[in-house]
């Protein structure tokens, strides 16, 4: 039969199985650099294996390999759903999963080597980012070709999240990763000193807003109600909370350089914009759990919907918490500590990586033709690991970081340090244990969710689903 | 601080094209029903169902809800 008359899940599908994979891959690099931290010597000097250089490997695996992997899929899934179409190009959607697997592959071979741009978050040098912007290209063609060929009057909301997301991530890439190329594996940022700072941020928060946020917000407004089976608390809210975000997020980046040589009206004013985004950020927090106002028991036997519905009150948390750390005498506390790593983790893990997880244990049986994962009670098992691991994380960061703070602050009454740096390092060794452990517990989580994945997909037939004949249902 | 010679420029045609956007999405309609779409991705039924065993299930298919398929619950 014609291509025309089923959906394209074959994409869907290879993204969502490698979100699982990079996955564990980038979480169990997390959980090496977390060891580094207890035991130094671990990885007994070889360079490649050294922090510096895992470190962002980590990042990047779980920020664009499983994060991206899971707005791929989610994406590319929801487009198809709600406009009721193929996606525009099967061409240049296989282009885009291929072409973001050699992305993360290039990535985790030149990272160790040491080969890196040193921009946060953008450390991939510049043969790289130009395959990233090939392929981002190609995305927009096929997402917004998708759009443009609907055959529903309507764009749901969640596609204006994700249009948003992939618009911004281009300008942010294009613009940040400017640079001068001075051999294959090696070049200069075209900004210096402030002025690459001031880049580097406005690039670097906006990837939180834009890629991390904004993306997974149009996850949320789509798996949220077809996984309650009721309808988004309110429609009117969710497209008030597209447009407030959108149009205030863009300027939150300077509260990373507080108190550096940025000029001071500058902080100030990413730190307003900051305080500014905890409306619409709540708005859509509120908006998503009052989804299951009035069918609150579907939570107590539904482990997918307790993925959504705990992620979205991380979700919360995280935008309450960031904003307050954005303000300049909370900063003053606590920039430079674990503090930050414990709210950049809520996010990623809390928010980010449950609503990947709970979107991709809705798609993975629909793209083999099944009605549900092969084991509920494991998606269970799964789901109270990942929490406990979550939040034994984020704790210890929390007062891990609040001690550094108040440690590296004190001060004798003749105005000397009460301690040195080394006392603070020693003091938050425990807490460098209970986060292994708890990056252990998601780790384990991951491998769980794999193993169900497998017995899912094991036997079972690639799957594409007839695109509904005729006029969309009431539409 | 001449980098906001770049970056304040790139907003404001950030923000032209974002109005620009919004101003289409108000005047082609897409906001005249604010109920409607929020039930209409639930009347889709993308619950999977296997094909039949021999023959080409796809177009066999096309509709009809099988209890249980929307949900896990």
């Amino acid at each position: 039969m014609a291509s025309e008359a089923t959906f394209n899940y074959k994409v869907v599908r290879q993204f969502a199985i490698m979100t699982v994979v990079w996955g564990i891959v980038g979480m169990l690099v997390g959980v090496i650099i977390a060891a580094q931290l207890i035991w130094p010597d671990m990885t007994a000097g070889i360079p490649w294996l050294s922090y510096g250089r895992l470190r962002p490997l980590h990042t990047n695996a779980v920020i664009f390999a499983f994060g991206g992997s899971a707005l791929f899929a989610s994406s590319y899934y929801c487009v198809q759903r709600t406009c009721q179409v193929r996606l525009f190009s099967d061409g240049l959607a296989a282009f885009t999963f291929w072409g973001w697997m050699a992305v993360i592959v290039l990535a985790a071979i030149t990272l160790p080597l040491g080969m890196t741009s040193s921009k946060e978050y953008a450390e991939l040098e510049w043969p790289i980012d130009l395959l990233i912007t090939a392929v981002w290209v190609s995305y927009a063609v096929v997402f917004f070709g998708t759009i443009a060929k609907r055959r529903t009057p309507h764009i749901y909301v969640a596609n204006w999240f994700f249009g948003g997301f992939i618009l911004t991530i281009a300008l942010l890439h294009l613009i940040n990763s400017a640079e001068m190329p001075v051999t294959l594996t090696k070049s200069y940022s075209a900004y210096a000193g402030v002025q690459d700072a001031m880049v580097q941020w406005w690039y670097g928060h906006n990837a939180v807003g834009f890629f991390l946020t904004a993306g997974f917000l149009g996850m949320m407004y789509y798996f949220v109600p077809k996984q309650a089976g009721r309808p988004i608390y309110s429609y009117r809210l969710s497209v008030v909370h597209f447009w407030a975000l959108i149009f205030t997020y863009m300027w939150a980046g300077p509260h990373h350089l507080h108190y550096t040589a940025l000029p001071d009206w500058t902080q100030s004013l990413g730190m307003v914009f900051s305080l500014i985004l905890l409306a619409p950020s709540w708005g859509g927090m509120i908006n998503g759990i009052m989804t299951l106002s009035g069918a609150w028991h579907k939570l107590r036997d539904d482990p997918i919907l307790k993925f959504l519905i705990v992620s979205l009150s991380f979700y919360g948390m995280s935008t309450f918490e960031g904003p307050m750390m954005s303000i300049k005498t909370v900063n003053a506390l606590s920039h430079y500590t674990d503090w930050t790593i414990g709210h950049v983790h809520s996010g990623a893990l809390g928010w980010v990586a449950f609503i990947s997880i709970g979107a991709v244990y809705y798609m993975i049986p629909r793209m083999f033709g099944k009605t549900e994962m092969w084991s509920t009670r494991l998606i269970t098992v799964h789901f109270w690991v990942a929490t406990i691991g979550v939040v034994l994380y984020i704790a210890a960061m929390w007062i891990a970081g609040v001690m550094q703070g108040l440690m590296w602050r004190a001060t004798n009454p003749d105005g000397t340090l009460t301690y040195a740096f080394v006392e603070s390092v020693k003091a938050t060794y425990p807490f460098y244990v209970i986060r292994l452990v708890g990056g252990v517990m998601f780790l384990s989580g991951m491998l769980v969710m794999a193993w169900n994945t497998w017995r899912t997909a094991s036997g079972a037939i690639a799957y594409e689903a007839p695109i509904p004949a005729g006029a969309p249902a009431h539409a | 601080m001449d980098i906001l010679l770049l970056l304040i420029p790139v907003s404001l045609v950030l923000v032209a094209l974002i109005g620009g956007a919004f101003a289409w999405s108000v005047k082609s309609g897409q906001y005249d029903d604010l109920e409607g779409p929020a039930h209409r991705i639930l009347a889709d039924d993308d619950g999977a169902r296997p094909p039949p065993p021999s023959t080409n299930g796809a177009s066999t298919s096309l509709t009809g809800v099988k209890p249980g398929d929307r949900t896990n619950a």
